[in-house]
C-alpha cells in the first residue's frame, strides 16, 4: 500500500515537472494538494523526494520543481503546518529569490507562505525580515516580466499588510525599494497594485518619520506622471478599470499630508487644462486631498485655487435656469462648486478663502448687474450661465457653514434688498433667481432635528426682518409670470421647519392661501398649475415626515378642505379632470387625507353612475371614467404602497356592486343612444373592479364574491333552468355580468369559488351571446380552479355547450381558447385535448372537403393560437393572480408545431386553405419566445418563408406577415440564426425582393429592406450571387411612396453596392 | 494638382438639427429629402460637409415630382474654385445612388458664384463626361472618399 502511494506520486511529479499539456499538469497538482491535504504523504517526505527537482542545475527542471512547491502550498493554505516546517521552507525560498531562472516559483512559494494565517502556523518576523532583505538585496523588479512583477507587487503589499513593524524597522531602505520597484511601471494591473503600495505604505510611517518625508518628493513624483489617467489605446480598455486605477491613484495622492506641497501644484495644474475629463479628475482629486491634507498647502495656494475654479464654474455652468429635479447636470461644474464648499468650509477660522469670493469682481459686478435681468426671456445665454454660475457660488459658500452664511448675508443682504425694493415694475428676474438659491443654502443649514439656537444668528435676524417682503415679491411674481421661479421661492419659504422664527406662521399660511387660489382659479395656465400643486405636495409630504403638528392643521384647514369642497358643489368653471389630479395628488401626502378623499371620491362615482343609469347623462358618464381611471392609475398603487392594501379597494367594490343591487330601473335608450361611452364606460367600470378585488385580501375577495353572485343569482336572467339556449340580455343584465366576470378575472387562486356550476352556465350562455369579457372569466376560472374538479368544469362547458352543438360560433371558439390559455398557463395536461380539439378543425381531412362553409370558423380558430400564447393586459397576468408556470409558452410551440408542420408539408389543397394554417402557424412562431426558435430555425426558415408568400395574397393578413417578418428579422440579427438564414438565403432573398413591393403596409416595406440591410452583412461569397436582382428591386423601392422606405432604401442600396470594392454602374 | 490649398480658410457654418418628420404627413418627396442626403456629403477638400461650407441649402433644391426632375444649384466657396466639378460630380452620383432613375437630375452653379460658371454647368449636365469621368481612376477615388467619408 506505502509502495504503491510512494509510486504514484512520484509519478504526478514526474508529469508535472516533465509533461507538456497543461491539463495535465493541473491534474498532477491537484492529486498532489490532495493527497499532501489528507495527510496521506507529509510534506516532509514529499520535499525529500523532490529533493533532485529542487536542486539540480537543470535550470528547466529546477524552475519547475520549485514552482511544483510553490504551487502545493499555494493550494494547501487553509492546512495547518509545523512552524519549523515553515521556517524552513521560507529559508528556502527566500534564498531562491537570488536565483533568476527560477523565479517564479521563488515568488509564488514566498507569498503563499506569507499569506498564512497565524492560527494555521505563520512565517515569524525574523522570517519576513530574511525575505525583505533578499527580496531587496536580489530583485530588479522593472526587469521582470509582467506576471511576476505582479508576484512582486503583491510580496511588498503582503509585507506592508501583515507584517508591519518588519517594514517601519526597515525605514529608508524599504522606501527607496518600493520607489525603485514602481518606477516606470506600465501595465494597469501593476499599477493598480502599485498605487495600492503608496496608499499603504504612507499609512504604515508615521507622518513625522524621516525616511518618508525624504522620499515624499520622489514617490510624488512617480505617482504624478500618471494623473490624470488617461489610455492612449482606449479600444482594448475597459471603462471600469480605468475608474478603479483612478480610484486608486486618487487614494494614494491623499493618502499623507507629506504630498501636498507638491498635489496642489499639479493638480492646479491640470485644472486649466482644456480637456473635460482631465478637469473633472483633478477637481475629484481636490475634493479627495482636501479631506486628507493639513491646509496648509491649500491656504498659499488659495487665490489661484479661487481663480480657477471660478473660470471653470463661469465657463460651465448650465444656462438653463430652473430648479428641481428638472436641474440640468454639468458635472464639472457641480464637482468644482462642491470643492469651493468644502475650501470654505476648511478655513473656517481664517476667512481668507470666503474673503476672496466676497470680493470678487466677477461676482460683485453680476449682483450689481441684478437689475437689468428684469425678465427671464430677455436675458441672453451668456448672461444667463452668468447669473446661474454666480448663484450656485452663493448657495454653496452660505451652504457651508453658520459662519459664511453670516458672511455672505453680512456682505450681499443690503445690495439684495434694496434692489428687491427699488425695482420698478415689479421683482426682476436677477434677484429672485438669486434669492431662491440663497434660501435654499439656508433651508440646507437649518436642522429640524436638532434645536439649535440659530434665531441669534446674523442672517436668520436679517431674513426675520426681510421675509414679509420676500414673499410679497415671490406672490406678486407668481401672478403676474410663467416662470415658476418664484413658486420655487415660495415652497422653500414654506418648507422651513416651524420652529424657525424668521419664517413666521402667518408668511406660511399666506402662501398656501395663494398656492391654494392659484390651484382653484388659475388653471389656463397647465405648467405653472401643475408645478405649483408639485409645490404642495411637496410642501404636504415634508410636514407629514417632519411630525409638525401646527402646520398640518393649517394645511388641512386651508388646502385640504378647501379642494375637498371642490367636489361638494357642481362648479362648472374648473375642468374635472383637474379637480381629480388636484385633490388625488394631495391625497397622496398623507393616509388621513387620501381617506378622507376616497370618500369623497366613492360617493362621487356612485351618484354619477346612478345618474347615468336613470337617464344617460353622458357628462355624469365621463366623470365617472375619469375618477375609475384615477383610482386605477393612482389611488390603488398607493394604498398598496402603504401596506394598507385590504380596506379601501374592498369598500370601493362593495359599493360599486350594492349600487347596482338598488338600481333595477336602467334608462332604455342607454344601449343605442351612445353606445361608444356606453361600451367605455363599461369597460373602465371592470377595470376599476378587477383592479379592486386583484389588491384585496382573499377574505375580502370571498366576500366582494359572495355579495356578487347574491346580486347575480337574484336577476332573473341568470337562474340556470337547464336551458343551453342563448337569452337577451337587458342593459342591466349587461352590466351585472360583465362586474361579474371582473370579480371572477381578479381573484387571487386561494379564493374558494363556490356555486361553480351555475357560475360556468351562466358565462357559458352569456359567450354563447357573443360577450367576450365571460371568455377571459372563464379562462381566469379555468387557470385557478382548485375546490371544483376541473372534469366536471370540463363537462359542463364543453359536453353541453360544444360538442353537442352542430354549428359552433366564432365565440365559442374564442372562449374555448381562453378556457385553452388558461389551462396551458398552469401547465394542466387537459390542454392536450384541448388544443387538439381545436387542431381538429384545422387539419382533418373531412374539414379540408368542408373548407368552403367553415373558412369563417377555421380562420378564428387560427386566430385562437393567438389569443393562447400572446400576453393580455385584461386578464390572466401576473397582476390578476394568473398562476403560470414557467415556459409554458415553449411548450406550446413543441406541441403544435410538429402537427401544423406535417400538415403544410403534405397538403396539397388550395392556397386559401393553406393560408389559414400558415396563419395558425406564424401567430404561434411571432408569440414564441426567440431563443426557442432558434433551436429549430432549420425546419422552420422553409415554413416561415412559404408562410410569408401565402400570407401576403390577402390583406386581412398584413398583421400576421408583420410579426412573421420581426421574427425573421430576429434570427437575421442573431449569430447562430445566421448561418441557417445563409443556407436558405436563395429562398430568403427571393420571398424579401417579393415583398418589397407589399402594398398594404408601410412597415413591412420598411422590415423587408432592413432585413435586406442585414443580409448584406452575411459571407461575401455566399450573397454577392444576390447582388444584381437585389440592387434591382431596391431601386424600385428608391420610389416607394412613404418617405421612411426610401430612407431604408438608400441604406440599404449603399450597403449592397458597397459589398464588392467597386461601385455599382459607371 | 494646384499647390495649398486653394481655399485656405473657408467659413464654417453650424450643421443643422436633423428634422424628423412625423409619419402620418404625406410622404411625397420635396427638397428636404433631398437635402438629407446631399448634405453630409464632404467637400473635397477639407473635412467638413457642404452643409457646414454653405456650399448647400435647403433652398437651393427644387424638386417637381409629376415631371420627375430635380433641380440642384450650389454655391461654391470661391470663384475660381477648380473643385466645383468634382463637388457637382459627387453630387450627381449620390444622387444616381437614392434617387429612382426616372428622375431628370440638373446640377448648375449658383449665377455669377463661378468665374466659368458656363462652361462648369456644361461639364456638369453631359451624361458622356460624367461616365468618363467616372472611368478616371483617380477622380473615381477622390468622389468616393467624398461621398463615404467617416470624418465629418
Amino acid at each position: 500500500m506505502a509502495d504503491s502511494t510512494q509510486i504514484n506520486f512520484v509519478h504526478h511529479i514526474e508529469s508535472y515537472v516533465d509533461s507538456g499539456s497543461p491539463s495535465q499538469q493541473d491534474a498532477s497538482l491537484l492529486a498532489l494538494a490532495k493527497l499532501v491535504t489528507n495527510d496521506i504523504i507529509t510534506l516532509e517526505s514529499l520535499v525529500r523526494e523532490m529533493e533532485m527537482y529542487l536542486t539540480t542545475t537543470d535550470n528547466i527542471i529546477r524552475a519547475r520543481g520549485i514552482l511544483l512547491l510553490a504551487e502545493l502550498l499555494t493550494r494547501m493554505s487553509s492546512k495547518r503546518l509545523e512552524s519549523n516546517t515553515i521556517h524552513s521552507l521560507i529559508g528556502f525560498f527566500a534564498d531562491r529569490l537570488s536565483d533568476w531562472r527560477a523565479l517564479r516559483g521563488a515568488l509564488v512559494g514566498c507569498l503563499a507562505l506569507m499569506r498564512r494565517k497565524s492560527d494555521i502556523g505563520a512565517i515569524s518576523g525574523s522570517d519576513a525580515n530574511a525575505i525583505a532583505q533578499s527580496f531587496m538585496q536580489n530583485l530588479q523588479v522593472q526587469s521582470l516580466g509582467q506576471h511576476d512583477r505582479k508576484l512582486c507587487f503583491e510580496i511588498l503589499e503582503c509585507l506592508i499588510d501583515s507584517y508591519p513593524d518588519t517594514v517601519t524597522s526597515m525605514e529608508d531602505e524599504f522606501v527607496y525599494v518600493i520607489c525603485e520597484a514602481i518606477d516606470g511601471e506600465k501595465d494597469p494591473q501593476c499599477l493598480l497594485l502599485t498605487f495600492h503600495l503608496v496608499e499603504r505604505l504612507a499609512q504604515v510611517y508615521p507622518e513625522s518619520s524621516s525616511s518618508l518625508s525624504s522620499y515624499a518628493e520622489d514617490l510624488f513624483n512617480i505617482l504624478g506622471s500618471y494623473f490624470p489617467i488617461h489610455f492612449t489605446h482606449p479600444k482594448g480598455e475597459d471603462e471600469v478599470k480605468r475608474e478603479e486605477l483612478s480610484r486608486a491613484l486618487m487614494l494614494a495622492f491623499a493618502s499623507t499630508p507629506l504630498f501636498e506641497p507638491f498635489a496642489i501644484p499639479l493638480l492646479l495644474e491640470k485644472l486649466s487644462s482644456s480637456l473635460p475629463s482631465s478637469k473633472i479628475e483633478s477637481l475629484k482629486y481636490l475634493n479627495n486631498c482636501m479631506d486628507k491634507y493639513s491646509g496648509n498647502g491649500i491656504h498659499e495656494q488659495n487665490e489661484a485655487l479661487w481663480s480657477s475654479l471660478k473660470d471653470i464654474i463661469l465657463t460651465s455652468a448650465p444656462s438653463l435656469l430652473t430648479f428641481g429635479p428638472g436641474h440640468q447636470e454639468n458635472k464639472v461644474a457641480d464637482e468644482a462648486l462642491v470643492v469651493v464648499q468644502k475650501l470654505i468650509q476648511k478655513d473656517n477660522d481664517s476667512v481668507s478663502f470666503l474673503k476672496l469670493i466676497l470680493k470678487d469682481v466677477d461676482v460683485n459686478t453680476t449682483l450689481n448687474n441684478l437689475s437689468s435681468y428684469s425678465n427671464y426671456d430677455n436675458i441672453t445665454v451668456t448672461d444667463k450661465q452668468r447669473l446661474n454660475a454666480v448663484s450656485r457660488i452663493l448657495h454653496v459658500s452660505a451652504a457651508a457653514s453658520v459662519a459664511s452664511c453670516n458672511a455672505i448675508f453680512q456682505s450681499f443682504f443690503s445690495a439684495l434688498v434694496t434692489g428687491l425694493q427699488s425695482a420698478s415694475g415689479g421683482p426682476k428676474f436677477g434677484h429672485l433667481y438669486v434669492w431662491v438659491d440663497l434660501l435654499t443654502a439656508c433651508r440646507t443649514l437649518v436642522n429640524p432635528a436638532e434645536k439649535t439656537d440659530l434665531d441669534k444668528e446674523t442672517w436668520c435676524t436679517m431674513l426675520y426682518n426681510f421675509c414679509p417682503l420676500l414673499t410679497c415679491s415671490f406672490v406678486k411674481t407668481m401672478k403676474e409670470s410663467t416662470h415658476d421661479i418664484a413658486v420655487t421661492g415660495l415652497k422653500i419659504l414654506a418648507s422651513f421647519p416651524g420652529s424657525f422664527l424668521p419664517v413666521s406662521k402667518s408668511t406660511f399660511e399666506e402662501i398656501l392661501v395663494e398656492f391654494t387660489s392659484i390651484i382653484i382659479f388659475k388653471f389656463s395656465n397647465a405648467s405653472s398649475w401643475r408645478s405649483v400643486l408639485n409645490a404642495l405636495v411637496e410642501i404636504g409630504s415634508l410636514i407629514e415626515k417632519s411630525d409638525d403638528f401646527e402646520k398640518m392643521a393649517s394645511f388641512d384647514i386651508i388646502v385640504v378642505e378647501r379642494m375637498l369642497t371642490l367636489f361638494s358643489y357642481d362648479d362648472l368653471s374648473m375642468p374635472f379632470s383637474l379637480k381629480v389630479e388636484a385633490v388625488s395628488k394631495i391625497g397622496t401626502t398623507n393616509l388621513k387625507y387620501m381617506l378622507k378623499i376616497v370618500q369623497k371620491f366613492n360617493i362621487a362615482i356612485s351618484t354619477d353612475l346612478q345618474k347615468y343609469w336613470l337617464d344617460g347623462n353622458s357628462n355624469s358618464a365621463e366623470h365617472a371614467m375619469l375618477l375609475l381611471e384615477c383610482y386605477v392609475d393612482k389611488v390603488f398603487p398607493w394604498f398598496q404602497n402603504m401596506k394598507d392594501t385590504n380596506n379601501v379597494p374592498t369598500q370601493f367594490a362593495l359599493k360599486i356592486w350594492s349600487e347596482i343591487e338598488h338600481n333595477t330601473r336602467f334608462c332604455n335608450s342607454l344601449n343605442e343612444k351612445v353606445s361608444m361611452l356606453y361600451k367605455k364606460l363599461i369597460e373602465t367600470t371592470m377595470n376599476g373592479m378587477k383592479h379592486a378585488v386583484a389588491s384585496c385580501s382573499e377574505d375580502s375577495q370571498s366576500m366582494i364574491l359572495d355579495k356578487a353572485f347574491s346580486i347575480f343569482s337574484s336577476s332573473t336572467s341568470f337562474q340556470v333552468n337547464g336551458s343551453t339556449q342563448p337569452v337577451d340580455f337587458s342593459c342591466r343584465d349587461e352590466w351585472v355580468i360583465s362586474l361579474f366576470n371582473s370579480v371572477i378575472i381578479a381573484l387571487n387562486p386561494k379564493t374558494q369559488v363556490k356555486n361553480t356550476k351555475e357560475i360556468l352556465h351562466n358565462i357559458m350562455r352569456a359567450l354563447s351571446n357573443g360577450h367576450i369579457p365571460s371568455a377571459h372569466a372563464l379562462g381566469s376560472l379555468f387557470n385557478k380552479m382548485q375546490y371544483f374538479s376541473l372534469e366536471e368544469a370540463m363537462d359542463i362547458t364543453f359536453n353541453k355547450y360544444i360538442a353537442g352543438n352542430l354549428r359552433i360560433s366564432n365565440d365559442i371558439i374564442i372562449g374555448l381558447a381562453w378556457v385553452g390559455k388558461g389551462l396551458l398557463m398552469r401547465g394542466h395536461e387537459i390542454v392536450k385535448d384541448m388544443i387538439k380539439f381545436l387542431l381538429n378543425f384545422l387539419i382533418s381531412n373531412e374539414s379540408i372537403s368542408l373548407f368552403e362553409d367553415r373558412e369563417d370558423l377555421m380562420r378564428a380558430v387560427a386566430d385562437s393560437f393567438n389569443i393562447i400564447m400572446s400576453d393580455s393586459e385584461a386578464c390572466l397576468n401576473k397582476k390578476f393572480h394568473a398562476t403560470v408556470k414557467p415556459l409554458y409558452k415553449q411548450r406550446l410551440f413543441n406541441m403544435v408545431m410538429p402537427i401544423l408542420l406535417s400538415s403544410i408539408v403534405k397538403s396539397d389543397s388550395s392556397v386559401r386553405y393553406k393560408a389559414v394554417v400558415h396563419r395558425a402557424l406564424a401567430h404561434v412562431i411571432s408569440n414564441t419566445p426567440l431563443s426557442a426558435i432558434l433551436g429549430e430555425a432549420k425546419k422552420l426558415i422553409p415554413l416561415m418563408v412559404d408562410g410569408l408568400t401565402c400570407l401576403s395574397e390577402d390583406v386581412e393578413n398584413r398583421d400576421i406577415v408583420y410579426s412573421l417578418l420581426l421574427v425573421l428579422s430576429g434570427i437575421l440579427t442573431d449569430k447562430n440564426g445566421q448561418e441557417i438564414i445563409v443556407e436558405n438565403a436563395y429562398m430568403i432573398i427571393m420571398c424579401l425582393n417579393k415583398l418589397i413591393f407589399y402594398k398594404h403596409m408601410m412597415l413591412v416595406r420598411e422590415t423587408v429592406v432592413q432585413c435586406l440591410t442585414a443580409m448584406s452583412e452575411l459571407p461575401y461569397s455566399r450573397v454577392y450571387w444576390f447582388r444584381p436582382e437585389v440592387l434591382q428591386a431596391l431601386s424600385r423601392a428608391l420610389d416607394d411612396p412613404k418617405r421612411s422606405v426610401r430612407q431604408e432604401a438608400v441604406r440599404c442600396r449603399h450597403a449592397w453596392a458597397s459589398i464588392s470594392s467597386r461601385s455599382l454602374h459607371i | 494638382m494646384t499647390l495649398g490649398l486653394i481655399n485656405a480658410n473657408p467659413v464654417v457654418r453650424e450643421k443643422k438639427e436633423r428634422i424628423s418628420r412625423p409619419d402620418h404627413a404625406p410622404h411625397a418627396l420635396d427638397p428636404l429629402d433631398i437635402y438629407d442626403i446631399v448634405r453630409d456629403i464632404r467637400d473635397p477638400e477639407h473635412p467638413y460637409s457642404l452643409e457646414q461650407l454653405g456650399v448647400l441649402s435647403e433652398d437651393s433644391i427644387t424638386v417637381d415630382e409629376k415631371l420627375a426632375r430635380i433641380l440642384i444649384t450650389f454655391t461654391p466657396t470661391i470663384q475660381h474654385c477648380s473643385m466645383a466639378t468634382v463637388i457637382g460630380l459627387c453630387l450627381r452620383i449620390k444622387l444616381k445612388d437614392c434617387f429612382p432613375s426616372h428622375f431628370k437630375v440638373d446640377i448648375k452653379v449658383t449665377p455669377g458664384s463661378h468665374a466659368d460658371e458656363e462652361a462648369v454647368n456644361k461639364l456638369l449636365n453631359d451624361k458622356e463626361r460624367i461616365v468618363a469621368a467616372m472611368e478616371n481612376p483617380s477622380l473615381r477615388q477622390l468622389v468616393d472618399e467624398c461621398l463615404n467619408s467617416s470624418e465629418l
